[in-house]
């Protein structure tokens, strides 16, 4: 048998580890939040804001909500996996593997994403930054991992893709390409928040560059962050967690070089609470619903740039989840939990999940 | 023959571990429709101790794992 050099291995991982822990402390240092120089959820939810799908922290005196803005983060993340995968010849449109139920999941990880105060990704990048209630956090995302995993053991699958037309496998890039040229034209229909976390962005170009980069990487590398600790769990395959830890240490060597400040302490961390439970179960429900949906929403990203059209359906959930989140108080806060009925909808999530991975549990075809 | 084709990561993967724990066998089939299963079906069959060969099935991918 023939053995894999730790290079091989391990290299190209742990550069987009690097690389995306060097983004996301570079993307701060240009102007996007504290601590959320790349989250998947809090930029697709500010895309919902910027399509006044949700409004939240509305200011009369400035006439915009605190989250909303059309994140090129998302644009390039999509279409750098969209150019490589074209080059590569993995563009492959395919899809139809339980597209409602995979929308479903998703609005619900979006929910806990809120409620917690951020994807996978940023969860990692506020373990870097020294936010200890991510570590609270990332406790909850291992356990909602694990119980994913049961039920992956017990043949859990949304059932098979098919494949489709190129224009199906192109719609999603496609959507993502109209974005870019909405955030550039800025017109008036389109909302950019002037307070709060959606007003303070990276320059536009540099945003999309960067994320085009990442996007490259993560296509290539197969960069996930529920991947890396199921695929260690389930087969004792180290891989794509050297990646996760990869982006832990850059970001808090980057965050001490840079000067953006590493403290460790559960208070008065940026754009984040202390609600422990919360924060705990928040990411339960994510690491769950990521390990039915076979990624976390960076992967669920890259997956769309390839032509998967059931990640496309995702990503759409995982917008509407955000309008949901917003719009019905379930979303927290810098400082609280939301004011709306969270644990009604973060307890009727654990629900709906279990339904959905015991109805899905059935012996696989083939 | 393991038909993961359709299937997105883990789940081939899942079906090639579940097919090699019941029945060990010396030769095992796997066909899987993306480049990604490829990999890690590959990875996972080499760390179990197969040879793996990899050909083209009907523009799909088809995976030999020899003991």
């Amino acid at each position: 048998m023939e053995k894999e050099s730790f290079f091989k291995r391990y290299g190209l991982l742990i550069l987009t580890g690097i690389v995306v822990g060097g983004a996301a402390v570079l993307l701060t240092k240009f102007g996007n939040p504290a601590n959320m120089g790349f989250c998947i959820a809090c930029f697709l939810r500010d895309i919902a804001g910027a399509l006044n799908f949700q409004r939240a922290g509305f200011d009369a005196e400035v006439g915009t909500g605190i989250v909303q803005y059309i994140r090129p983060e998302i644009i390039g993340l999509v279409l750098g996996a969209t150019l490589l995968a074209v080059i590569r010849k993995e563009f492959r449109p395919k899809g139809g593997s339980s597209p409602m139920v995979r929308f479903v999941i998703a609005v619900f990880v979006m929910i806990g994403a809120l409620v917690f105060l951020g994807c996978p990704l940023r969860m990692v990048i506020r373990i870097g930054g020294g936010d200890l209630n991510a570590v609270v956090g990332l406790v909850g995302f291992v356990i909602g991992i694990l119980i994913g995993i049961v039920f992956l053991k017990r043949g859990f699958s949304l059932k098979r893709a098919y494949r489709q037309s190129m224009a199906e496998g192109l719609a999603f890039p496609a959507l993502m390409a109209a974005l870019l040229v909405l955030v550039a034209v800025a017109p008036s229909f389109i909302i950019f928040s002037k307070s709060g976390p959606g007003s303070q962005h990276a320059p536009l170009l540099l945003a999309l560059i960067v994320a085009a980069v990442v996007g490259v990487l993560a296509q290539r590398s197969r960069l996930c962050m529920v991947g890396g600790i199921r695929d260690a769990v389930l087969f004792k395959d180290f891989r794509l967690i050297s990646a996760f830890l990869a982006i832990i240490v850059t970001v808090m060597v980057g965050n001490l070089l840079v000067g953006n400040g590493l403290t460790f302490s559960f208070l008065e961390q940026p754009v984040a609470h202390n609600e422990a439970l919360w924060n705990l179960l928040g990411m339960v429900l994510v690491g769950w619903g990521s390990v039915l949906l076979g990624g976390c929403p960076l992967r669920q990203l890259i997956l769309a740039g390839e032509g998967n059209t059931d990640s496309a359906v995702t990503v759409t959930g995982f917008i509407v989840g955000a309008a949901v989140a917003h719009n019905f108080g379930l979303a927290s806060s810098a400082t609280d939990i939301g004011t709306g009925p969270v644990a009604l909808a973060v307890i009727g999530g654990f629900v709906v999940l279990a339904v959905i991975s015991v109805a899905n549990m059935a012996k696989m075809e083939g | 023959m393991v038909d993961a084709r359709g299937y997105s990561c883990p789940t081939p993967v899942v079906m090639v571990q579940k097919a090699i724990k019941e029945q060990n066998p010396a030769t095992l089939e796997v066909a899987v429709d993306n480049q990604c299963s490829v990999e890690n079906v590959k990875r996972f069959a080499r760390n179990a101790g197969y040879q793996v060969t990899v050909s083209d099935f009907e523009g799909d991918f088809k995976l030999v794992l020899k003991k």
